[in-house]
């Protein structure tokens, strides 16, 4: 089952609110080769824009367990809680 | 501002035992969840224990939403398409006193918080506790989310989970390293109740758990695990974050990897997917254990990395730190004395009880299988090798048989390093 799919069924009360940045989106360019925040993330909410030469964070999507906070190797991304009453909202826990 | 005896912070199973029993002491508590309602926002795996339970909500399985009674517990060990089971079921685990149950987070929360409002406490949700607030260096309440959202207290009960921010802030607590965690995936599959009966060996209603390892997760150091619910399945894998990012895996494919294996395909098929959830178990052992208390505050549950990753206990540990914690606030706010000398009552009493005993007894545990990455590598593959040149009949003469399994031991890992693995597990696990 992809992922995608996965993600659809989980439910959100989304916030306009964006509650992850990335701190400095040059580190993410010249010193992080690797980009594991793309693959360690359970909702695969980095995603490395080739275009735009930075990672793209879809907050929507997160599913609050912290781990981009702690799997950073540079501790470039600044992840918090989303606002109270806001993101996920676990149907079965 | 609005004054309380005990603030709790968090609505998960560690802050609501916290919260009950402050209450039950008759102190005005709240427990600030920042959720819709508690258990919302909370993911375990989950099962729960009975003793610890009862001790917080005497005779809860009497009217508590739980899943299935756990009365088998099985280990698997995977290697490639092959696997190796050992077990243990007494169906006398079915019936009253219990030993475990399933549950599901969000439903058994939320009665856990109604048996608080109960007593007295009040929920406050949709709430994020921002930061604790200071009068010089004392505490005295904390600063939430919303606007004149400051609440004042004589102790707050930090029950954040595993996300630490506000005992990080609070100089209590370290942040998470990527060797401590466990990042953890699970989905709820549904299924009508007599396939999972059929298919787990069941009495109506009983209940089953497997935890998985080796290929489980891909020999990463982690476990895969399946609990049966009413009529679903809980299936997830959680693997240290630290190897997983080495080894470049994802959470995802891990689960799917998982649920791929010959085994576990057939006790899943035909369910449908429900859910898929994630969450961060905290794996740092006893070391991890941050400073539980200073004047006003009180740490417990995850937040105090009180988890027991070896026998799959958390929840138990939660509660009892919870119940710990709220009868400490009460005793020190009734003597006039929140001080940090004063709230060591707490941490003696958790060194008296099982939660930090068992913690002390695994204390090598996490640096043992730090430092041996192999073992869940090579051991799944060298038993099932075992198992299955001693089991296959091809008119091999069983001493000969047994010399070759000696042998192909030996090709898997040198005599030594076999000593030193068998060494090192007897320090860490006995």
């Amino acid at each position: 089952m992809k992922l995608d799919d996965k993600l659809f069924l989980v439910r959100f009360n989304t916030d306009k609110l964006n509650h992850i940045k990335i701190k400095d989106p040059n580190v993410c360019l010249k010193q992080c080769e690797d980009k594991p925040c793309t693959r360690f993330c359970p909702a695969h909410v980095y995603d490395w824009d080739e275009e735009e030469k930075r990672i793209s964070v879809g907050y929507e999507g997160c599913l609050e367990c912290g781990t981009c906070l702690i799997g950073c190797p540079f501790g470039n991304i600044d992840w918090k809680y989303p606002r109270g009453g806001f993101g996920v909202s676990w149907k079965n826990g | 501002m609005e004054n309380f005896d005990v603030i709790v912070v968090g609505g998960g199973p560690a802050g609501l035992s916290a919260a009950l029993s402050a209450a039950k002491a008759g102190m005005k508590t709240v427990v600030i969840e920042r959720g819709d309602y508690p258990g919302t926002k909370n993911v375990m795996g989950g099962i729960l224990y009975t003793k610890a339970t009862d001790m917080v909500v005497p005779e809860f399985w009497k009217e508590a939403p739980l899943e299935r009674p756990i009365i088998e517990q099985r280990i698997a060990m995977l290697s490639g398409d092959e696997s190796i089971m050992a077990g243990y079921r007494d169906p006398a685990w079915g019936v009253e006193p219990f030993n475990a149950h399933s549950i599901l987070r969000v439903k058994f929360d939320s009665w856990l918080a109604k048996q608080a409002e109960k007593a007295g406490v009040l929920i406050l949700t949709e709430t994020l506790v921002e930061d604790l607030l200071y009068q010089d260096d004392r505490v005295v309440g904390v600063r939430t989310g919303r606007a004149e959202g400051d609440l004042g207290a004589k102790v707050v009960i930090i029950a954040e989970g595993v996300n630490n921010f506000l005992a990080v802030k609070a100089g209590l607590a370290k942040p998470l390293k990527p060797q401590a965690v466990a990042v953890t995936v699970k989905e709820v599959i549904a299924l009508p109740k007599e396939k999972i009966e059929d298919r787990f060996c069941l009495d109506e209603g009983q209940g089953a758990t497997i935890e998985l390892y080796g290929d489980s997760t891909a020999g990463l150091m982690g476990v895969g695990f399946i609990y049966t619910n009413k009529e679903s399945i809980s299936i997830g894998v959680g693997a240290i974050l630290d190897p997983m990012i080495r080894n470049n895996w994802t959470p995802n494919d891990l689960l799917e990897n998982l649920k791929s294996k010959p085994y576990v395909k057939r006790l899943l098929q035909g369910g449908e997917t429900k859910e898929y959830l994630a969450h961060l178990i905290p794996e740092g052992g006893y070391t991890s254990v941050p400073k539980l208390h200073r004047q006003g505050v009180l740490v417990v549950g995850d937040t105090a990395m009180l988890m027991n990753s070896l026998n799959r206990e958390g929840s138990n540990l939660a509660m009892i730190s919870g119940k710990i914690a709220g009868e400490v606030a009460a005793q020190t706010i009734k003597t006039g004395d929140v001080s940090d000398q004063a709230m060591t009552v707490y941490e003696t009493r958790l060194r008296d009880s099982f939660v930090l005993k068992d913690l002390h007894h695994y204390r090598h545990m996490g640096m043992f299988f730090e430092k041996n990455e192999h073992l869940l590598k090579t051991y799944p593959k060298l038993l099932s090798q075992a198992a299955k040149m001693y089991l296959s009949a091809d008119g091999t003469p069983k001493k000969a048989r047994q010399k070759e399994i000696i042998k192909m031991a030996f090709e898997h890992r040198s005599k030594l390093g076999l000593i030193k693995d068998v060494y090192g597990a007897w320090r860490a696990l006995l």
